[in-house]
């Protein structure tokens, strides 16, 4: 209690202490904790293997970007649209996929498919830069603009913290309901939860709309951060992967272990590229053998991610009372 | 009573041109324990299947409670009133115990807090409360059994469905396992089919058998009859237990 009290203070009171740089890595946490726990919906509870969030992180950001590049609305109007278009896209593969009975490594690969086809789609799209890339023109302003996010790194950061929170609050709220329930049961043991009456169906429809609605308030955040789009890289695999090496490496199917994951990773994985520019190396791809060195390591010697075994040691470990809290 | 639940017409299944149920037809009164017995693969959990929403008949049609049924997915025949459990026991293991009837019971019950109450007075029944905090990946055999029939229970179904729930069982849990059957069926009217090999059970528990042999039904009648019944004699249950 004291700790989580301790840490609170701190995440809000940190962009008061902490230089650009740091304040940066600390968005990029919970930018991943916040995609982590989106994914973590839909393979945590749900059981089904996406490889291609960042179709809808990219549709996300596109879709904003471009009603605000083009037609000058706000993104707290446009995130509507973002999180509508990316539930609509998630919905068509939802439906394609499990009408047919595909599961598994084949929905997986489905989810790859469609990632890469809408990137190639969007390389050919002038309408939002093509390949060439889709801006938003950064202007200085004198406060922070919440509404329009437009304002400093310490805006961003708070924006991202509140939307991180909402989504664990959320995930935890979800886990406790009916819908938590019989998600959990069909990763468990799909034939088993339908011949409970549960239409398997429709509640993994369910886990990919709210899924990849949530992931498009991450791409919407990304485009106003970063004020640049490519879609070569927000479509990409590794983009994919990224998002979900936290939770996978944190705890899948638990609320603490995308948030766990992705802040270790992300520290790691900044402290190597510091480490390197301090000896004045420089290795391209560095950074993606030490996640897949990551990988190993949680396989090997935690197989069910870092937080679960971090709440034995701390005696939080659940128990049973509901579905794998925490 | 005496009302038809379950009324099975001259269904039939194939796989891959093998005839797994030819033509068998019988019925399931409301409020009867009904065992469903014979030789391994004379087409028993075939049978089941297709009752549960599994398999959809080739032939014939299958009537719940005045409605047709086959055809039906497996959720929309347990929203219909069936319960099942599966002969190869499927516990979601990663849940504990109490989760597992949790989700069963929130057939009926849409608040988690409802659903986990009835589920503790399924859980007592059986006798598993002791074990309601453990993975249901923690438990033995027979508790798993328990635990495909608490699941099932929690549906709150019309008529239960019950594939080798004694296999495996002692011979003092397979009589507490009937006593929990008894007391269902004579309190709360419930209605079970069962397959059942374990004759000691069939015996004490059912009013009337069914013998399937080569995906036909060979004889049926009550428990009298059929251990007297020539056929089922030589097929299945052989001299000795007259």
């Amino acid at each position: 209690m004291l700790l989580m009290a301790v840490l609170t203070a701190a995440l809000l009171i940190l962009p008061a202490f902490a230089d650009t740089y740091i304040l940066s890595v600390a968005i990029l946490i919970l930018y991943f904790a916040y995609l982590g726990q989106a994914w973590n919906v839909m393979m945590g509870f749900c059981g089904q293997l996406s490889l291609g969030h960042s179709l809808y992180v990219g549709v996300g950001a596109y879709v904003s970007a471009a009603l605000f590049v083009h037609f000058g609305i706000q993104p707290w109007l446009g995130v509507w649209a973002a999180v509508l278009a990316c539930m609509a896209a998630g919905a068509a593969i939802g439906v394609l996929a499990f009408r047919f009975g595909i599961g598994g490594v084949y929905f997986a690969l489905l989810t790859i498919a469609f990632a890469e086809f809408t990137r190639i789609g969007f390389d050919h799209l002038r309408w939002v830069g093509g390949s060439g890339g889709f801006f938003l023109h950064v202007a200085q302003r004198e406060f922070n603009d919440v509404l329009a996010l437009r304002g400093s790194p310490a805006m961003f950061y708070y924006v991202m913290l509140v939307a991180t929170v909402a989504a664990f609050v959320f995930c935890a709220w979800l886990l406790h309901t009916r819908i938590g329930y019989y998600w959990q049961a069909i990763r468990e043991d799909p034939e088993a939860a339908q011949a409970l009456g549960i239409n398997t169906f429709r509640y993994k429809m369910l886990a990919i709309v709210i899924s990849s609605g949530m992931s498009a308030f991450g791409g919407v955040f990304f485009a106003f951060y970063y004020n640049n789009l490519f879609p070569e890289q927000i479509f990409s695999m590794s983009r994919s992967i990224e998002i979900i090496l936290g939770p996978i490496i944190g705890g899948i199917g638990t609320l603490f272990g995308p948030i766990l994951g992705a802040a270790v990773l992300t520290v790691l994985a900044e402290g190597i590229t510091e480490l390197m520019a301090a000896f004045g190396w420089e290795i391209p791809g560095v950074k993606q053998v030490f996640y897949g060195a990551c990988l190993l390591a949680v396989i090997v010697f935690v197989p069910r991610g870092i937080w679960p075994a971090l709440a034995r040691c701390l005696g939080l470990e659940s128990r049973g009372k509901g579905p794998r809290d925490g | 009573m005496a009302d038809t639940l379950l009324s099975v017409r001259a269904i039939s299944k194939s796989f891959h041109g093998l005839r797994a149920i030819a033509g068998a037809s019988f019925e399931v009164e409301e409020g009867h324990i009904v065992a469903l017995i014979g030789p391994n693969g004379a087409g028993k959990t075939t049978c089941f299947n297709m009752i549960a929403g599994v398999f959809v008949p080739d032939e014939g049609e299958i009537r719940f409670a005045g409605g047709r049924i086959d055809g039906m997915r497996a959720d929309q025949v347990c929203v219909a009133g069936i319960g099942r459990t599966f002969q190869l026991v499927k516990p979601f293991a990663g849940l504990s115990v109490m989760d597992n009837v949790i989700v069963g019971a929130l057939r009926r019950n849409k608040h988690v807090d409802v659903a986990r109450r009835k589920a503790q007075t399924i859980l007592d029944q059986l006798g598993l409360t002791q074990k309601s905090d453990q993975p249901a990946s923690a438990l033995t055999l027979p508790d798993r059994k328990r635990l495909e029939v608490a699941r099932a229970l929690a549906t709150e179904p019309r008529l239960l469905l019950l594939d080798e729930v004694m296999a495996g069982l002692r011979p003092t849990e397979t009589d507490q396992m009937v006593a929990i059957f008894r007391n269902l069926n004579r309190e709360q009217g419930l209605t079970i089919l069962l397959i059942e090999h374990v004759m000691r059970a069939v015996m004490a528990l059912s009013k009337e058998i069914h013998v399937l042999h080569h995906g036909e039904l060979i004889a049926s009648g009550s428990p009298d009859e059929i251990v007297r019944h020539p056929a089922v004699l030589e097929c299945y249950l052989g001299e000795e237990t007259v």
